[in-house]
């Protein structure tokens, strides 16, 4: 039965790497002028008004892939926490306080906030957006945590990351409800293109992934570090 | 500027042959950061500064955090 489901894989995936040989030497789009990238770059300032064309395809053109994309990294995040969680006792207490560390984080924690808070709201303008953005933020609370500066109860992380993938989705759903009806449509008013408000749900979009990746990394963080502290 | 890829190639294939023989992990860790962060260069000069601040933030320092995160929670083995 096994080697029935093997041989079978194999095949498809045999069957799909002909069908791919086969046409790429007689029907190659690029090669004529058809091609997506040709045609969002023609039309994504009108149709997402996002200055950004990246953004616009990450958030716009391929939105659910971002859902997806976020999905996936919650998964991880999940499995990676159960894993660091587990295991024996005896290396408790790895952490150790270090001054500098301490005094530096301290100094330098307002500044990568910023930073990321600078990544996420300028999305839809300049390079940058929710994934990077977040992983920022959560780089200084990773060090700070690290470092004994500050201590936050993790259900507060949690209870935020929920509420950022529900707004996420809701954002999606609310597309359902307008005329020309998708999920994730851009259903807000576009506003004057390259101002900072302007883009419909595109900076919200990035807001809360920027919210829903930060927090799960802290999250990460606070579950294997609250562990190794405990004595 | 192709000499400066160029350079940025071979930083890249050297720290990666160097990385294997590194005996400490955790600097062995340190030093596979300096691959995303050079990548993340040449992203740049490449015009994908989209690619460049992800590859800088997730490639040098999750990748770095995570990697740290799993050797001190593993046991190390006896020589």
């Amino acid at each position: 039965m096994r080697k029935f489901f093997t041989f079978v894989l194999l095949s498809g995936f045999a069957f799909y790497v002909i069908s791919f040989v086969g046409n790429s030497t007689t029907n190659n789009c690029a090669s004529k002028g058809i091609s997506v990238g040709t045609e969002i770059l023609k039309n994504f300032a009108n149709q997402t008004g996002s200055a950004n064309a990246v953004t616009s395809v990450v958030v716009s053109y391929r939105g659910l892939d971002t859902l997806g994309e976020v999905t996936v990294l919650f998964l991880s995040a999940i499995a990676l926490s159960l894993l660091l969680s587990a295991g024996s006792n005896k290396n408790k207490s790895f952490l150790r306080r270090s001054f500098i560390l301490e005094k530096g984080i301290s100094l330098m924690l307002p500044f990568i906030t910023l930073v990321g808070i600078y990544v996420i709201s300028h999305g839809h303008l300049s390079p940058g957006g929710g994934f990077p953005g977040g992983v920022i933020i959560a780089t200084g609370l990773f060090t700070a945590i690290a470092s004994g500066l500050i201590k936050i109860n993790k259900s507060i992380f949690s209870v935020i990351e929920g509420l950022a993938g529900l707004t996420f989705v809701g954002l999606g759903i609310m597309g359902l409800t307008n005329e020309p009806s998708s999920f994730l449509y851009n259903f807000m008013p576009k506003g004057i293109f390259g101002n900072m408000i302007s883009a419909g749900i595109i900076p919200l979009v990035y807001a809360v992934v920027g919210v829903k990746v930060a927090s799960e990394l802290t999250t990460l963080a606070l579950n294997s570090f609250t562990y190794g502290e405990e004595k | 500027m192709l000499y400066l890829v160029l350079f940025l190639f071979t930083i890249m294939i050297v720290t990666a042959i160097a990385i294997m023989f590194i005996k400490d992990i955790s600097g062995a860790i340190i030093v596979t950061s300096i691959i995303s962060l050079v990548a993340s260069v040449l992203f740049l000069i490449m015009a994908a500064p989209d690619v460049a601040i992800t590859e800088a933030s997730i490639g040098s320092a999750l990748t770095l955090v995570v990697f740290m995160l799993a050797v001190f929670k593993t046991q190390r083995g006896k020589k």
